[in-house]
């Protein structure tokens, strides 16, 4: 029995309520744990499973036994760190290694099937559907669902690019007048959204079987056609029936497709696959993507370096201004600046962006001036520190309001009689022992902006941007070019994004390792 | 010399400063004190007057409200621009939920920090530091696929799902945890020690010695993982997309980016009945706040 504390003392007989709790929540994990399971193997969540199951063995290790004290407290903040904090991170280390992204998200079986049935013609015996395009996710770009009624018979079916047609169950839809109206777990697009999605819509097929699928007419129309191309698997090569070409598969750029007899890339899809060092030869090779890299770089550190200076140098110099025992209404003072640490972070950047309009904005009309603010790179760089000032000196005021009246007035008063001035002693004296006391907090203060995507994002979406250039705004700092690597308008590159990212890791970790010795962290923990 | 003595000297010399010499050395710091405010302050201003301009434009929206209407907020909590009470009560729920839980799990693991002697400690310590450095925020990616993984087997958990949010917020939990234990080790050693004797167990002594002692500082540090949680909304917009299961930031800022010019108003008055408790809790809370956020310094 290990005991937290010297072990003058036994453990103590366990009371009945404390029993009765234990057997409780024990029971209660075991039953979880045999409900989700199954659920689990069916959908071969193999990752979740494994999560269950070892977080069920851990549970009844550490806490049905009276050992393992620290393990008992240690645990649940633990778990959650390592399922939501850690698994991600090496999740992100292995895509940094394969091509993810948008048209490669799938196996090669669905990117085959997606290739056989974009080839579908239109035939006369073609069965017509009633059509309602319904989404998951996002309604411009999809993925898109079809829910289509047979007028003939009312039945409904659903398919996707990446899912073969299929009955749906009548509990699950609403049909009016032989359209689907609403399907639970999908919002059904209305006419004017799927104008707008017209194009992304007029690529999408629906498999139905090997040789036919499902195409989208007009904006509520499908019908079944036939397929022009095959896949032979045992050759692992497309063929068009009509003009007898033959696919196979090649590597164009670092992935694979399936290529004609020229090894051009025959169709856009590809799959999932392991493309090497590939990512991080492009991120640190390519001339346009490195400068890219290191121009961000150079202006997250300007960022963060000045939001820390400009936040502490206001703060402070507030802080020693008002905290004068002569001055009346201090306490009102401090509990009015006190005031924007409380406004949520989104809503002032989204106000504060409002106020940077070059025609409207509250700063050009009030000072009847006509900047334009944030379509000027060094502009909008300014604005960009000037709102993050105002959101963080209000915390460096209390800051070192706090560590101001922690030094001891016997300090100043040696000072003093030693015939130094008021500012002599402020300088030489106060700064350095109160620099001392926040250094930590400086540094905190530095990686957590070194990262602030909010205050990029929200404020300047990143901008202004160059002409022909979309990867980095003016204002971009390097979380924020990443964003725009990952989910930009060129098509989702989850690979290269996610190489990047590890790159970021791999610097944030570098500049920890450098704080660290700077606060001298190592040394104290006690 | 003790403060008082100090304190009425200084207050006799004021009054009987010339008003010149008063300037020079007080007043001088009201000017300065008051341009600051107004520097804090009119964002905060320009925000209620333009959630009460019936106009709701950046255009017609000042310092100054030209004309006094609720119209917006009737129609926010009409439902006119979206379910705005529903966002509001998730976006109480998902806070509260995981501002509690992520200070109780990093008190946990505090108290362990601070009290406990086991192999790892220190290196645990100093890993958490390292690994609470990491933006969560460049692992999205995976996040996402972990989370709609989890879904197709526990729907409850999945994506457009607010538990399964709250779940995958939960991976700070342990975000406190330096914090804390920097509280946990002002608390003497000693009181614990005789509890101990007296017979407490080590969760005796955790729940009846250092949790009461501690209460107003874990409420102020619960209110500030709140707003933190609050302004939580890149992974909600990714998280959340129907109606129903949006938050607060991710609703308004929705709405704000459908029409930037005219939904203003309405925006603004979301934002006031957001922040008006937020403010005054804080306040109240003003005095715990000043001494959690140095806590951290004066440990070093």
């Amino acid at each position: 029995m290990s005991s937290p504390l010297p072990p003058v003392h036994r453990e103590r007989s366990t009371s009945i309520p404390a029993v009765l709790v234990r057997i409780i929540v024990l029971g209660a994990v075991l039953a979880v744990t045999a409900f989700t399971v199954p659920l689990m193997i069916q959908q071969q969540q193999w990752m979740w499973l494994a999560v269950m199951v070892l977080a069920a063995i851990a549970i009844f290790v550490i806490y049905s036994t009276k050992r393992f004290i620290p393990g008992k407290y240690l645990f649940p903040g633990t778990f959650f760190l390592a399922v939501f904090l850690i698994t991600p991170i090496i999740l992100t280390v292995g895509y940094s290694f394969s091509n993810y992204g948008d048209g490669t998200r799938g196996t090669k079986e669905q990117a085959v099937n997606s290739i056989i049935a974009n080839s579908v013609v239109q035939t006369d015996d073609s069965t017509w559907y009633n059509m309602s395009v319904a989404t998951q996710g996002d309604p411009v770009e999809g993925p898109f669902t079809l829910f289509l009624v047979d007028p003939a018979t009312g039945t409904v079916y659903s398919g996707d690019e990446e899912t073969e047609l299929a009955p749906v169950p009548a509990a699950d839809v609403t049909v009016e007048n032989n359209y689907v109206t609403e399907a639970s777990g999908y919002t059904i697009l209305e006419s004017r959204e799927v104008n707008d999605a017209y194009n992304a819509l007029q690529e999408v097929a629906v498999p139905v079987d090997e040789n036919s699928a499902v195409r989208v007419q007009g904006a509520n129309q499908a019908y079944v056609g036939t397929t022009l191309l095959t896949y032979d698997e045992a050759a692992d090569t497309i063929t068009d029936t009509q003009t007898g070409a033959v696919y196979t598969v090649g590597t164009v750029g670092d992935s694979e497709y399936f290529v004609n007899e020229n090894g051009e890339r025959a169709f856009s899809q590809s799959w999932l696959q392991n493309v090497g060092w590939s990512n991080y030869q492009r991120l640190f090779t390519d001339s346009n993507i490195a400068g890219q890299f290191l121009a961000a770089f150079a202006w997250t550190l300007v960022f963060a370096l000045g939001s820390v200076a400009l936040t502490f140098v206001v703060g402070f110099a507030l802080a020693l201004i008002l905290n004068d025992e002569r001055l009346k209404g201090r306490r009102l003072y401090r509990s009015i600046l006190l005031m924007p640490y409380a406004v949520p972070g989104f809503i002032a950047l989204l106000v504060w962006s409002n106020f940077y309009n070059q025609d409207f904005g509250l700063i050009n009309t009030t000072l009847g001036i006509n900047v334009n603010w944030l379509g000027d790179p060094t502009m909008a760089k300014i604005a960009v520190l000037l709102t993050n000032l105002w959101m963080g000196f209000p915390y460096m005021f209390i800051v070192t309001t706090g560590a101001l009246q922690a030094i001891p007035g016997d300090v100043m008063e040696a000072a003093r009689i030693d015939g130094a001035s008021r500012f002599q002693t402020t300088v030489k004296v106060v700064t350095p022992l109160l620099l001392v006391a926040v250094a930590p907090l400086l540094v905190a203060s530095f990686a957590f902006n070194f990262n602030n995507f909010n205050a990029i994002e929200l404020l300047t979406e990143g901008g202004p941007f160059l002409p022909g250039e979309y990867t980095r705004g003016g204002t971009d700092i390097l979380i924020s070019m990443i964003y725009r690597i990952a989910f930009g308008g060129s098509g989702a590159d989850f690979g290269f994004a996610s190489a990047v990212s590890v790159a970021l890791f791999a610097l944030t970790g570098v500049l920890a390792a450098i704080q660290f010795r700077f606060t001298s962290v190592l040394e104290d923990v006690n | 010399m003790s403060t008082q003595t100090s304190q009425q000297t200084s207050v006799t010399a004021q009054r009987r400063m010339p008003f010149g010499r008063w300037m020079a050395e007080v007043g001088w710091r009201h000017v300065v004190g008051i341009l600051a405010v107004a520097f804090a302050v009119f964002p905060i201003l320009f925000i209620v007057s333009a959630s009460v301009n019936p106009l709701g434009t950046v255009s017609s929206s000042g310092l100054i409200p030209k004309a006094f209407s609720l119209v917006h907020y009737e129609s926010l909590i009409a439902g006119d621009r979206g379910p705005f009470l529903r966002w509001y009560a998730n976006t109480v729920i998902v806070c509260g939920t995981v501002a509690l839980v992520q200070v109780f799990l990093s008190t946990l693991a505090a108290y362990a920090f601070s009290r406990l002697r086991f192999a790892g400690r220190r290196i645990g310590l100093l890993s958490l530091l390292l690994v609470m450095m990491f933006p969560a925020f460049l692992a999205m990616i995976a996040i996402y696929s972990m989370a709609s993984g989890l879904g197709e087997a526990i729907p409850f958990l999945g994506l457009d799902s607010l538990p399964g949010y709250i779940i995958v917020l939960l991976g700070g939990s342990l975000g406190q945890v330096w914090l804390i234990k920097g509280f946990f080790d002002t608390v003497p050693k000693e009181l614990d020690e005789a509890a101990i004797i007296d017979g407490c167990s080590h969760w005796q002594v955790f729940t009846k010695i250092l949790l009461p002692t501690l209460t107003p500082i874990l409420a102020t540090t619960i209110l500030l993982a709140l707003v933190g949680v609050l302004s939580e909304f890149l992974l909600g917009s990714i998280f959340l997309t129907s109606n129903d299961t949006k938050t607060l930031a991710v609703g308004l800022y929705g709405m704000l980016e459908g029409d930037r010019s005219n939904n203003l108003g309405v925006f603004a008055a979301g934002s006031v009945m957001i922040m008006v408790p937020v403010i005054i809790l804080y306040q109240f809370l003003q005095r715990y706040i000043v001494g959690g956020s140095t806590a951290g310094a004066v440990k070093g």
